[in-house]
C-alpha cells in the first residue's frame, strides 16, 4: 500500500481487542481507511479524538506502539478493462502473480442505484438446465441463491450455469472458499476458455475470516464498472454468503453489539440487502445478475441466515438428490424464481406458465402417493399414474445434467402428459391443450 | 415549534455508523431535523435522543468520510411533508424527495429535490365564499388533480376558527400563490396557498368523528371478499414465510381494490418489486375509471438498498400523504410492504444506541409504536358532513416464518384483519396461499357490516358464508382422516364431503393474479361463484367406488375454471357452464 510523505504516523494504541483497536487521532473520516502494523484497517467508530479501527486480517502481534497511518480514503479498487481474466484478494490486488491493475480508483460499497432510473428485468437466460429454466427461470438483474446443504454440489452447478448463461462478464466473488473449491473454479473457467471474461476476488479458508467483508463490494464495484460504463451484461458469483454473514457477526460480536435472532446482527437484513440489491437491469442494456450460494446447516431454512436471505432475493434454488433415479435435481416444490413470470410464457412458448404449472402439480400428486405407498395404502391407477410420472419427469427434465432448449423442455412435457394422463387430469387452458397435445 | 431567528448550530462530535453525537450550542427539540455538512453535500439527520449538551442524531444517509466539529444546522421543525397538489403519480423516496428528479443513474448523498412543482398551473375552483366560518381542513377550492377533485384546505396547523376574507376568481395558479386570505379572532390575516406542510409523526385530525368501519371494501380477491372481508377505513396484516406470495397479493390489491387513491409504501423491500410497479401501472387501465392506474397511485420507495433511518420515516410519510387526501373526502387505500422491516430499523438504532433490548433485541416500545400506527388510519366523517377513509393494509415478514415473533404478535394485537399466508397451500401453488380457516375479519362480525352485506349483495350472503366456512372446516377434517385410515378406510361419502370442499378451495379460494380475467372477480359475480359452487355443495350424487368421487370432482373443478378464464356471463362462459350442467347431471339423483 502507497504511503505519502505529508501522512502523519502515529503509534500509540490505547486498546487493543480481537479485531479492532484504538488511539487518539484527529480529522479522521469515518469508514476511512488505515495501515496498522502493516495491516488494512478501517475506521468503524469515532468518538471526540478516539477512534477505533476494525482490522480484517486481526490484532494477532500487533503491539501497543504499531505504526498506524490514515489513507484519506474508504476501500477502493482500480477499475478498467485490465481486470478481465484476473485473480485478486479481498483487497483486490492480484493473487495471479499478474502485474498491478492500471485504472480509475472507485470507492467500493457506492450508492444505490435510483430505484426510477432501474427497467424491469426482461430478459431471459437460459442455462439448459429444465429444472431451473422451465420452473424456475432467470432473468436479469435477478438476485437468486442456491440454498445447499454442504454436500451438495452447489458450485459445480453454479459453475455450469455461469459458462451456460450469455453473459458478457462473470465476476467472482468467493467467500471462505476451500482451496480445493477455488482451484476448481480456476480450472473449469480455463478449460472452457472462458478466463477472458471472468474476474474473480477471492478470500480462501486460509485467509482471515473477516477480510472476506470486503469481497461481496469488491466483485459488485466491478460488476458496475461494467454494467454501467461498459453496457455489459454481468454476472456476479458469490459463494458463500453464509461464510459472509458469519464474519459479520464476528465483528458486531466483537465491537460489543447486542445480537438478535441466531446471534447474527440486527442490521443484518440490510446489510444482505446492500449487497443483493446491486443486482439491477439499466434501461441501456447493462445488467448485473447476482446468483449465491447460502450454506445451510441441516437443510434449516428458519435460520435468520437464509430467512432474511429468502426475503430479499428474487427467489431460491434448492438441489435435492433424488434416490428413485439416482441423480441430484433441482427441487420442483421449494425453488422459487420470482422474476419467471416476467419472461415465461412471454420470452418463451405461450404454453410455458400453464405446462410448468400442471406437471409440479402432478409432480406433487405423486408425493403423495409416495406418502400413501409408505403408509401402506392402496394405490389407486390415477396414484400409479403419477408415481410413474414422476421418475420420468425427474429423470428427463428436473435432474442437473440435462442440458436442452426450452420448447424441448415443454415437448417432453406434453410428451409425458400424454403418456400417462387425460387432458382434464392434467387442467390446462382448452386452446393450449388443442394445440400442444399430442395427436396419437 | 416555530423558527427562530437564531437556530441552533453543533458541532460532529462522535459517529457509530449512521448514529452522530452532536455537541450543541442551544436548544433543540426531539425529532426535530438537522443537516450535517460534509464538505458541503448537506446530510439529513433527525435528533432521536438528547444528552446534556449532545444530541444524538440518525442520519438518514451514509456517514461514509464525516469528520469530527464538522458542523450541524438545526431546522427548529421535525420531518415534514409537503402537501399540496402534485402528489399522485408521484415516486417519492422516504423523505418526500421526487425521485424522478434526481440527477444520475446513483442516489446521490444530500440531494433533496422539491417534491411539488412551483411553476405549474392548476386550474382553481373556489368553494368557500368571503364571510365563511373556516377551521383546519375546511374546503377553500379544489384543483383537478388527474381528473381527481384535490381540495385546498385551510392548513391543519392552524388551530382556531377563522373567517374567510377573500378568496381568488376561478382560474389558473401556482401552488405558492395566495388562493385565499382568512382573519382569526383578533383579525390578523393569514395568507393560504394551495401548499402546505406537516410532521409526519402526528395525525392530521381534522375530521368530525371515527365511527366504526361499516362498509365493505372490495378488492377483487375472492379469498378476502368473500370469506375474510376489510372494511373500508378497516386495518388488516398479512404475515407469511418468504415465497408465499405477499408482494403478489398486495400488488393484487394496489391493482384492483375499489378505493380513489392508492399509496404504497415499498418499505425495506426489493427494488425491483418498485420496479414493477413503476413499470406496469403507468400502463394498466384502472377498471373502475378506465383511466391508468398509475394516476391514482402515489409511491413511496424506501427499497431494502436505500437508507435504513429513512425507512422508518418512509410509512410515516405515506400514511401522511394518506391523511391529507382523506381529509379530502377521499377513499384512500394505503399498503405497506413490509412493516418488519420498518421495526427492524428500529431495532438497529435502539442497538446502536446501546438501549436495553426487549423480544428478539427489538425495542422495548414497539407493541406501542405499531398500534399507534395503525390507529391512524380508519374511516371518518370530515367537520363537513363528507367521508372519507383510510383502509391500511400491511404486511410483516416474520422470521423463520414464525409467526410468534413480536413484530406479528404486536401487529395481530392492532390490525382487525388477518390474512394469513400458508407455507402449504404456497408449496402446493394454491394461490393467494391466503389460509381461509386461520385468518379473519373482524368486521364481518360486525352487525353493521352484516346489516351492509343484506342490503347490498343479498339477504341471505352472511349465511352463505358461514356454510362456506363450515365446508372448508369439514373439507379439512375429512382430509385428515382419509390421511390416517386410507382411500378404503372411510366410507365414500367422506370422499364426496372432501371433494366438494375442494370445489370451494379450488374455484373460489384460488385465482391466478397473472389471468388478465381470474386476477379480479366483482362482487356479483362472487355472488354468482359462491352461489353456483354451493348448490353443488347441496346436491347429492351417486358414487360406487372412491375413484370416481376424485375423477368426477376433478372434472368439475376444470370446468369451473375454464368459467373463471372466461369474462362473466359471456359467450365462452355460458357455454361451460352449460357443460358444468351436463357433468353434474351424470351423477345427480334426482
Amino acid at each position: 500500500m502507497e504511503t505519502k510523505a505529508f501522512q502523519k504516523i502515529y503509534t500509540k494504541l490505547s486498546q487493543i481487542t480481537k479485531a479492532t483497536c484504538s488511539l487518539k487521532a484527529t480529522n479522521i473520516g469515518y469508514e476511512e481507511m488505515a495501515i496498522v502494523h502493516g495491516r488494512l484497517a478501517q475506521v468503524v467508530k469515532i468518538i471526540g479524538d478516539n477512534v477505533t479501527l476494525q482490522i480484517f486480517s486481526g490484532t494477532e502481534g500487533i503491539p501497543t506502539n504499531a505504526e498506524v497511518i490514515f489513507l484519506g480514503r474508504p476501500p477502493v479498487l482500480k477499475v478498467s478493462e485490465e481486470l478481465s481474466g484476473r485473480f485478486f484478494n479481498a483487497y483486490g490486488e492480484p493473487i495471479d502473480g499478474g502485474q498491478e491493475i492500471d485504472g480509475e480508483e472507485r470507492q467500493i460499497g457506492g450508492p444505490s442505484v435510483n430505484p426510477v432510473r432501474r427497467k424491469q428485468p426482461s430478459e431471459f437466460i437460459p442455462t439448459g438446465i429444465a429444472g431451473i429454466d422451465l420452473n424456475n427461470a432467470l432473468v436479469t438483474g435477478q438476485k437468486i441463491p442456491f440454498f445447499a446443504d454442504p454436500d451438495q454440489p452447489y458450485n459445480q452447478v453454479m459453475a455450469m450455469v455461469a459458462l451456460r448463461a450469455d453473459a458478457d462478464k462473470i465476476i467472482l466473488g468467493g467467500m471462505g472458499l476451500t482451496n480445493d473449491d477455488y482451484l476448481y473454479y480456476k480450472n473449469v473457467f480455463e478449460n472452457a476458455g472462458a478466463l477472458d471474461r471472468i474476474i474473480s476476488f477471492v478470500n480462501t479458508t486460509e485467509n482471515p475470516p473477516v477480510e472476506r467483508l470486503l469481497v461481496p463490494d469488491m466483485a459488485l464495484t466491478a460488476a458496475e464498472y461494467f454494467a454501467v460504463d461498459k453496457n455489459q451484461k454481468v454476472l456476479v458469483l458469490l459463494t458463500d454468503m453464509t461464510l459472509y454473514a458469519d464474519a459479520l457477526s464476528i465483528v458486531s460480536n466483537r465491537m460489543d453489539q447486542i445480537p438478535s435472532k441466531d446471534s447474527m446482527p440486527g442490521s443484518l437484513y440490510s446489510d444482505l440487502a446492500k449487497i443483493y440489491e446491486k443486482a439491477v437491469q439499466f434501461p441501456d442494456g447493462g445488467s448485473i445478475t447476482i446468483i449465491a450460494v447460502t450454506s445451510l446447516s441441516g437443510g434449516d431454512i428458519t435460520h435468520a441466515i437464509p430467512d432474511n436471505t429468502g426475503y430479499i432475493t428474487e427467489g431460491q434454488l434448492f438441489l435435492r438428490k433424488d434416490t428413485d433415479i439416482g441423480k441430484v435435481i433441482v427441487d420442483p416444490f421449494r425453488s422459487l424464481s420470482r422474476l419467471k413470470q416476467l419472461v415465461i410464457g412471454k420470452k418463451t412458448r405461450a404454453d410455458h406458465p400453464q405446462v410448468m404449472n400442471a406437471a409440479i402439480r402432478l409432480y406433487a400428486d405423486a408425493a403423495n402417493a409416495k406418502t400413501k405407498l409408505e403408509n401402506g395404502f392402496d394405490l389407486t391407477d390415477y396414484d400409479e399414474r403419477t408415481l410413474q410420472f414422476a421418475k420420468d419427469y425427474s429423470d428427463k427434465l428436473l435432474a442437473i445434467d440435462v442440458n436442452i432448449e426450452v420448447d424441448s423442455m415443454l415437448s417432453a412435457c406434453w410428451d409425458l402428459f400424454n403418456k400417462y394422463f387425460k387432458p382434464a387430469e392434467v387442467g390446462i387452458k382448452q386452446e393450449f391443450v388443442d394445440k400442444y397435445w399430442p395427436k396419437n | 415549534m416555530d423558527k427562530t431567528n437564531n437556530m441552533t448550530t453543533g458541532k460532529v462530535a462522535g459517529i457509530i455508523a449512521n448514529l452522530v453525537f452532536v455537541e450543541v450550542d442551544g436548544p433543540v427539540h426531539q425529532n426535530e431535523i438537522c443537516y450535517i455538512n460534509l464538505s458541503g453535500t448537506m446530510l439529513m439527520a433527525e435528533v432521536i435522543k438528547v444528552m446534556g449538551t449532545q444530541a444524538y442524531v440518525q442520519v438518514f444517509e451514509s456517514t461514509r468520510g464525516l469528520k469530527i466539529n464538522d458542523t450541524v444546522e438545526f431546522t427548529g421543525h421535525m420531518l415534514e411533508v409537503t402537501l399540496g397538489p402534485g402528489i399522485l403519480s408521484k415516486n417519492f423516496d422516504g423523505l418526500q424527495n421526487d425521485l424522478d428528479k434526481m440527477e444520475g443513474v446513483f442516489l446521490k448523498r444530500g440531494e433533496h429535490t422539491n417534491p411539488l412543482e412551483d411553476d405549474k398551473l392548476w386550474a382553481f375552483k373556489p368553494i368557500a365564499k368571503p364571510g365563511d366560518i373556516v377551521i383546519a381542513g375546511s374546503w377553500l377550492g379544489e384543483v383537478k388533480e388527474n381528473w381527481m377533485p384535490h381540495k385546498i384546505m385551510v392548513p391543519f396547523k392552524l388551530e382556531e376558527k377563522f373567517t374567510v376574507k377573500s378568496i381568488v376568481k376561478e382560474g389558473e395558479y401556482k401552488i405558492n400563490d395566495t388562493i385565499a386570505v382568512i382573519t382569526d379572532s383578533k383579525g390578523k390575516e393569514i395568507n393560504v396557498t394551495m401548499v402546505q406542510k406537516w410532521p409526519v409523526k402526528i395525525p392530521i385530525k381534522a375530521y368530525k368523528e371515527k365511527p366504526r368501519p361499516f362498509k365493505l371494501l372490495e378488492t377483487g380477491v375472492r379469498v378476502i371478499d368473500t370469506l375474510n372481508p376489510i372494511a373500508e377505513g378497516g386495518t388488516g396484516f398479512i404475515p407469511g414465510p418468504f415465497g408465499t406470495g405477499k408482494t403478489v397479493l398486495q400488488h393484487s390489491l394496489s391493482k384492483q381494490a375499489d378505493a380513489d387513491m392508492i399509496i404504497v409504501a415499498a418499505c425495506g423491500e426489493r427494488a425491483n418489486e418498485v420496479v414493477e410497479i413503476f413499470s406496469e401501472f403507468p400502463e394498466l387501465d384502472d377498471p373502475r375509471t378506465g383511466r391508468k392506474l398509475m394516476e391514482r397511485t402515489t409511491i413511496i420507495a424506501n427499497t431494502s438498498n436505500m437508507p435504513v433511518a429513512a425507512r422508518e420515516a418512509s410509512v410515516y410519510t405515506a400514511m401522511t400523504l394518506a391523511e391529507y387526501y382523506r381529509a379530502m373526502g377521499l377513499k384512500v387505500l394505503m399498503l405497506a410492504d413490509s412493516t418488519s422491516r420498518w421495526a427492524q430499523a428500529l431495532r438497529e438504532m435502539s442497538n446502536r444506541m446501546e438501549e436495553l433490548p426487549g423480544q428478539d433485541a427489538f425495542p422495548m416500545d414497539l407493541p406501542a409504536i405499531i398500534s399507534n400506527f395503525y390507529s391512524r388510519a380508519g374511516f371518518v366523517y370530515l367537520n363537513n358532513g363528507a367521508s372519507g377513509s383510510i383502509t391500511f393494509i400491511g404486511t410483516v415478514s416474520p422470521a423463520g416464518g414464525n409467526l410468534k415473533e413480536p413484530v406479528t404478535e404486536s401487529t395481530k394485537k392492532a390490525a382487525r384483519c388477518f390474512y394469513a399466508l400458508s407455507q402449504q397451500r404456497a408449496d402446493s401453488k394454491r394461490y393467494p396461499a391466503i389460509d381461509p380457516l386461520d385468518s379473519y375479519s373482524k368486521y364481518a362480525e360486525y352487525p353493521e357490516v352484516e346489516e351492509y352485506f343484506i342490503k347490498n349483495i343479498e339477504p341471505e350472503w352472511p349465511e352463505k358464508i358461514r356454510v362456506a366456512r363450515d365446508i372448508l372446516i369439514r373439507g379439512r377434517e375429512v382430509a385428515e382422516q382419509i390421511n390416517i385410515l386410507g382411500d378404503d378406510g372411510v366410507p365414500i361419502d367422506y370422499h364426496e364431503r372432501f371433494w366438494k370442499a375442494e370445489v370451494i378451495d379450488f374455484i373460489i379460494l384460488q385465482q391466478d393474479a397473472f389471468d388478465k380475467i381470474d386476477c379480479s372477480t366483482s362482487l356479483e359475480r362472487q355472488r354468482y361463484m359462491l352461489t353456483s359452487v354451493l348448490n353443488i355443495y347441496n346436491t347429492k350424487f351417486t358414487f360406487e367406488t372412491f375413484e370416481e368421487v376424485a375423477s368426477f370432482f376433478k372434472r368439475i373443478i376444470n370446468q369451473m375454471k375454464q368459467m373463471n378464464y372466461s369474462e362473466f356471463k359471456s359467450e365462452k362462459y355460458i357455454k361451460n357452464e352449460k357443460e358444468l350442467f351436463t357433468i353434474i347431471d351424470e351423477r345427480k339423483i334426482a
